[in-house]
């Protein structure tokens, strides 16, 4: 694993470092060697830790204040914006954290789509990323639920309802999961336990995320293997510790605009109204982030064949690795799936808009054709560009071509361009 | 390399690390201070009782702050037993008109000081409070005479708004 | 560079434009300006004063405001009122306490700590008061409602005559405003319907300007706080930013060459 053995400085860090190597592994990650060629689009990771320690963090103290009953969820909310010292400040951290942790997750997983972060050999660091994701959608949803407002209640409602699409089982798994015959208190109480217990599984997962990276190293921008340590790779502490602070800070200046400025504007106004089951709200909307794939439930008219729809959409995404068939990684060199990529991008936002319009009319017809493109993107496009695309040839190394005397050195140049 | 460079390199990074203290320790004081009492329990710091219908030789039991208050209407015995104890007898000397401004009145914490139960009314050797946990015994006025307590009943702060109510923080 | 920007700027309209279409439909409410909005916004002392005063005497029959303490009045960021003026406000309602000594509950004049009075019971007595609709709880309402404060302001200004065409049924009223247009609550602000106690004149606009910037105080009443904290994190924020970038420069200039 490493070239030297780290030995500890002081006696005493000698002596617990022969009992439990954290030392070693402090060393490791300093060291650790990183492409020098990172983009800012790398700097997400690190970003998305502090949100989830922002998340955890936050959460706990609102625990500390939060009544998990029906009775009395909505009321207590209240009483951490108004009485709790600073509960406004956490609370609103709290959830539009949640929304800036979606954002990072986003640009986090567009980035490895373009640069194809989720190749051989990193296979297994992309799997754990879906479930992660997977994690972070229940664990926003049952949040959401939580201060027992009329979308907490529908959202809930709708949502759970979904599983009775499931034959033989399904209405048994819904009563299962409901505790009652509705979304009820017994609902709300597990959602609660539940909300606590994921960001802890998310945090373990993200452990095996970084450990299963540090095996071959980070992918750059030209997807070119890279030896390490080498003049191509850098030392992570300082070179990107100081590179992922600074992107850090501008992703917290974005997240305390809204925070201190706009706190409400990505929740719903009918959040505020107090959980009412004999009245629905005009339109059942969840969050902005689960949009694209409430469009795709919505665009298939049989229940069940929705929800597989919509579970598969996101499934489909663990098989990429295997769908992509080019052996080119980054799109940098593959410049008709960079085309498709952001027809891509641009389709996920067509869904997650659709997903916030009424499912019907023109807007149904734009999101059942957004959502087939989807499913046409990872089934045949993918797997067939892998053969036919014709790609820009990929330099050796990464100061090499800037060093010269490599006929790429023209390819090279061009590709900073490109990049910037 | 001037030695110039270091110098500014240096104080880029001390400067850089010093303004991220501040923040942090921005960060850190509202996820402590969210632990403190918030606005309704602060709004709650204060009791009014009316003590009215006490009689002398009565005592009634009130909530203050989530713990009892015991308010006794002293006899003139009780009154006098107390103001003729001297101060080498007690483990924790305190006069008995610096306890109860009016002699009348006694308002103190119900809690012993040894460990926090409370303390049973017109029971132990000194005609005051005995506490059944460990044995303290507490005198008319309240005070620690014999057993493992360190120190008197805590008297609150209080005043009398008026002839029947007392205002207890 | 160029593309992050790019990015950027496409997920910011998406933002906006998603932000849009949950909100109400597509109406133009009334415009007026609202002290406490932008980076620097306050409220008006007076204005919330006066905005109280049009709750109590002329909402707080039907609608309760349940989530706030008579003690918040006084507060920092609030109507401000002096604390003999805040006590005796609370003194002038009566709450149920108890139960006593014989186990009986009684009423007593409010204290700071209390929570403000409300009109009805529960629900359904609110319910049954008034044909079945219910007046709904003010302590939020304003985020309750897509169009904010706007629409709280052109809603009690938007009383209008039935349009020809359109029969509604008994103790329905037209409202401009209102989703749907159609409104259980009959127009409750009429001219001089309440006597300021500044002196001001108390026309429908000016009572629905006061009492809406109330009821946006009583939705958040740390809003001052937040905006004065906001200033201070993003500049302290900014500086940092600074500070670090120039630092990462310094940092990465060791390395030859960047590509």
């Amino acid at each position: 694993m490493s070239d030297h053995e780290y030995v500890p400085s002081s006696k005493f860090g000698k002596w617990f470092n022969d009992r439990l190597p954290l030392l070693t592994l402090a060393s490791h990650l300093t060291d650790y060697p990183t492409p020098k060629n990172l983009n800012y689009w790398w700097t997400f990771g690190g970003i998305l830790t502090f949100c989830l320690i922002t998340q955890i963090v936050t959460g706990l103290t609102l625990a500390m204040h939060y009544i998990a009953h029906a009775d009395m969820a909505f009321e207590s909310v209240e009483h951490i914006m108004r009485d709790v010292n600073y509960g406004w400040l956490i609370r609103y951290i709290h959830a539009n954290g949640a929304s800036m942790f979606f954002l990072a997750v986003y640009i986090h997983i567009f980035r490895s789509l373009f640069y194809g972060s989720y190749k051989s050999p990193r296979e297994i660091i992309w799997i754990i990323g879906i479930i992660i994701y997977l994690l972070m959608m229940a664990a926003a949803f049952m949040g959401y639920v939580l201060p027992w407002g009329q979308m907490s209640f529908w959202g809930a409602t709708v949502i759970t309802n979904l599983f009775s699409a499931i034959p033989l089982v399904g209405e048994g798994i819904v009563t299962w999961l409901w505790g009652g015959y509705s979304v009820d208190n017994p609902t709300l109480t597990r959602f609660f336990t539940l909300h606590y217990l994921i960001p802890f599984l998310i945090l373990g997962l993200v452990v095996l995320h970084i450990w299963a990276l540090h095996v071959p190293g980070n992918n750059n921008p030209i997807g070119i293997d890279v030896k390490k340590p080498s003049k191509d790779t850098v030392p992570f502490h300082p070179y990107i510790v100081i590179k992922d602070g600074f992107a850090l800070l501008m992703f917290m200046i974005v997240f305390a605009f809204f925070v201190f400025y706009s706190p409400n504007i990505l929740g719903h106004a009918d959040n505020y109204i107090e959980a009412n089951p004999m009245v629905t709200p005009a339109h059942i909307v969840p969050e902005w982030y689960l949009l694209p794939f409430y469009a795709i439930l919505r665009s298939v008219p049989d229940k069940l064949l929705g929800v597989v729809a919509m579970l598969s959409a996101i499934l489909i995404l663990a098989a990429l690795p295997w769908l992509d068939t080019s052996k080119i990684r980054s799109a940098v060199f593959r410049p008709l799936y960079k085309q498709f990529y952001w027809i891509l991008v641009a389709d996920v936002l067509i869904l997650g808009y659709m997903g916030a319009m009424p499912a019907e009319g023109l807007y149904l017809l734009i999101a059942r054709v957004a959502t087939a493109y989807y499913f046409l993107h990872f089934l045949v496009i993918l797997p067939v560009l892998g053969f036919k695309e014709k790609t820009i040839p990929v330099p050796l190394s990464i100061t090499e071509p800037i060093l010269g005397g490599s006929p790429n050195l023209a390819m090279a140049k061009n590709k900073e361009s490109l990049d910037k | 390399m001037s030695d110039k460079k270091p110098e500014r390199r240096d104080f880029l990074f001390t400067a850089s690390y010093a303004v991220g203290a501040v923040g942090v320790a921005a960060v850190v004081w509202p996820l402590v201070d969210q632990m403190n009492p918030d606005a309704s329990v602060k709004a709650l710091a204060s009791t009014e009782v009316d003590v009215s219908s006490v009689k002398p030789g009565n005592t009634i039991t009130v909530l203050w702050r989530g713990k009892p208050v015991f308010i006794r209407r002293r006899t003139q015995d009780e009154i006098s037993e107390a103001k003729s104890v001297k101060m080498e007898d007690l483990k924790h000397p305190e006069r008995d008109e610096d306890r109860a401004k009016d002699p009348q009145w006694l308002v103190m914490l119900g809690v012993c000081t040894h460990l926090g139960c409370v303390p049973l009314n017109d029971k132990g050797d000194y005609d005051g409070w005995f506490c059944p946990c460990h044995g303290s015994h507490y005198d008319t006025s309240g005070r620690i005479r014999k057993g493992p307590a360190p120190l008197n009943m805590e008297v609150p702060k209080y005043e009398f708004v008026n002839a029947n109510t007392i205002k207890i923080g | 560079m160029k593309n992050f920007i790019k990015l950027f700027s496409i997920l910011v309209l998406f933002f906006f434009t998603i932000t849009q279409s949950n909100s109400a439909e597509k109406i133009d409410y009334l415009k007026t300006d609202w002290s406490f909005k932008g980076l620097f916004g306050k409220f008006d002392r007076g204005s919330l004063q006066r905005g109280y005063q049009v709750y109590t005497e002329v909402c707080a029959a039907c609608h309760s405001m349940k989530y706030l303490s008579y003690r918040n009045l006084g507060e920092e960021g609030g109507p401000e009122f002096s604390e003999a003026e805040t006590k005796a406000i609370a003194a002038s309602f009566e709450v149920t306490d108890g139960p006593n000594a014989d186990g009986e509950m009684f009423e007593r004049p409010a204290k700071l700590s209390d929570k403000f009075v409300m009109p009805y019971e529960n629900v359904k007595a609110a319910q049954a008061a008034n044909g079945g609709a219910y007046p709904p709880d003010m302590s939020v309402l304003v985020k309750a409602r897509g169009g904010g404060v706007d629409y709280i302001y052109s809603l009690l200004q938007g009383y209008e005559e039935v349009p020809s065409g359109m029969t509604l049924d008994e103790g329905v009223h037209y409202n401009k405003y209102m989703y749907g247009n159609k409104i259980r609550m009959s127009a409750p602000l009429s001219e001089d319907i309440v006597e300021y106690g500044d002196g001001t004149k108390a026309t429908v606009e000016q009572m629905s300007k006061d009492v809406t910037t109330f009821l946006m105080w009583a939705a958040e009443p740390h809003l001052e706080a937040r905006h004065q904290m906001g200033f201070k994190a993003i500049v302290y924020l900014i500086i940092l930013t600074i500070l670090v970038y120039f630092s990462m420069k310094k940092i990465w200039s060791r390395v030859e060459s960047e590509v």
